[in-house]
Order: C-alpha cells, then structure tokens, then sequence
C-alpha cells in the first residue's frame, strides 16, 4: 500500500500513513491527466520542431548555423 | 536581530519511498514560505513532474514554464494542474537527485498566491534540465498545508523536503 509523509508544523513531528482508497483513486486520475498534458507538451515541442526545420531548410541553413546566426 | 530566515520542519523519506509529502498546520508567522528539496521520483522515465497541493486543492492553478536542457534551446509551456517542476526520475544517473526551490509569497494573505519554482533535473552523465515555474493560485484562503507529489511515481529514499519561513522583519 502506498503512503504519504505527513509533517505537523505545529509539533514537528513526521507520521508515515497508509493512503486511503479515496486518495489513491484520486492519484490515479492524476496521473492519468498529467499523462494527458504531457501527451500534449510533447505534441507542441515536436511541432515547433517541424516548424523550425521547414524554416531552415527554406532558408538553406543548418541547426548549427541557425544557432552561430542567433547565439 | 530579527530571525528572517527559519527552517519550520524538515522531513526525509524513508526506505519504503512516499507518494506524497505533506506539511500541514503551517502557522501565519511569517511573510514567505520558501520549501528547498532534493527528490528522486521512481517514475520509470528520465524526468517526472512535481506538482503541488495547497490547503487540499488541485484546482485553480494557473503556470507558465521555461524548460530547457544542457544541449537545447528552451521552449515554454502553460499548465494549469498545479505542476511547478520537473524532477530526476528512474532513468536519469543513479543515486542523483534533483534540486528545486519553491517559493510562495504572502502564503497568509487574502489575495491570490504568486509561487516561482526553480528546478534542476541532474544527470551527471551528459546534461542537465532546468525548469522554470511561475504560477498563480487563484484562491483568497491563507495557506496552511503544502502538498508535494510525484506526479508519474513515488519519492524515493533520502529525498528531502524543507519548509522555511521568511520574515521581511
């Protein structure tokens, strides 16, 4: 069973607990939904790629003069 | 001269790993909260994604990323699943941990929460990831617990996690 660090600020003091069936049903979805963005980071990133490479090519550079001409 | 600077609580995660750290009856003592951690995810990839819980929610969180590595340039991304870092994962060098500070501004106050985040994802072996977070929680509530979860695994042992309090007096 999964658990969780539980820190009281008040005492100090550090309790190990069990998560709860809520609480790791509630863990699955939120991994499911960062899935889901990460999903759609990774679809933004390769696109911007595409697109910078058509911009290259039409340009007749390559990624390392690109980078001496922005650096 | 006044204490601006103090450690409130510390914890370091056992050998059993942990889902979550959590930091809760935080008192209104102080003006910042700055939470400094080294963590390690079991998340099977080279990098997973920290994200944060404030008084128990997980909504109204609005971010903006830069994210960059050793051998790229950086790209931005917006988020609004209360992700503020990216963190050293399964396959990354062993034994290395990631370094991120999170700082929360006027946590007790009645307006929304302005957090930044800084976080280098370490790997000795040929580069390192740097993130950058800014983020808005839109809630009017003073903050009294801080969640941190590792969004794709669990926290592994000996990672860290620090909670300081900040005076401006």
């Amino acid at each position: 069973m999964p658990t969780k660090l539980i820190v009281d600020c008040s005492t100090g003091v550090t309790t190990e607990v069990e998560l709860t069936a809520e609480e790791i049903a509630q863990r699955e979805a939120d991994a499911a939904a960062f899935a889901e963005a990460k999903a759609i980071e990774e679809a933004e990133a390769q696109a911007k790629a595409e697109a910078r490479a058509v911009i290259l090519e039409r340009l007749g550079l390559t990624e390392d003069e690109a980078k001496v001409l922005l650096g | 001269m006044a204490t601006t600077y103090k450690a409130i609580a510390t914890v370091t995660v056992g050998s059993g790993g942990a889902a979550n750290i959590e930091f809760t009856s935080i008192a209104a003592d102080w003006t910042d909260l700055i939470i400094l951690c080294s963590l390690r995810s079991n998340s099977a990839s080279t990098a997973d994604n920290l994200k944060i819980e404030l008084n128990g929610s997980t909504s109204n969180f609005t971010a903006r990323s830069i994210y960059s590595t050793s051998d790229s340039s950086p790209n931005s991304y917006s988020f609004s699943i209360g992700e503020i870092a990216g963190i050293n994962a399964t396959n990354t060098t062993a034994s290395v941990f990631s370094n991120t500070t999170i700082y929360i501004c006027n946590y007790a106050s009645a307006n929304n929460k302005s957090i930044s985040t800084d976080s280098v994802a370490e790997n000795n072996a040929t580069r390192g990831d740097l993130s950058l977070y800014a983020t808005l929680w839109s809630n009017s509530s003073a903050i009294t617990s801080i969640k941190l979860v590792a969004a794709g695994g669990n926290f592994i042992q000996y990672s860290t996690a620090t909670l300081y309090g900040i005076s401006n007096s």
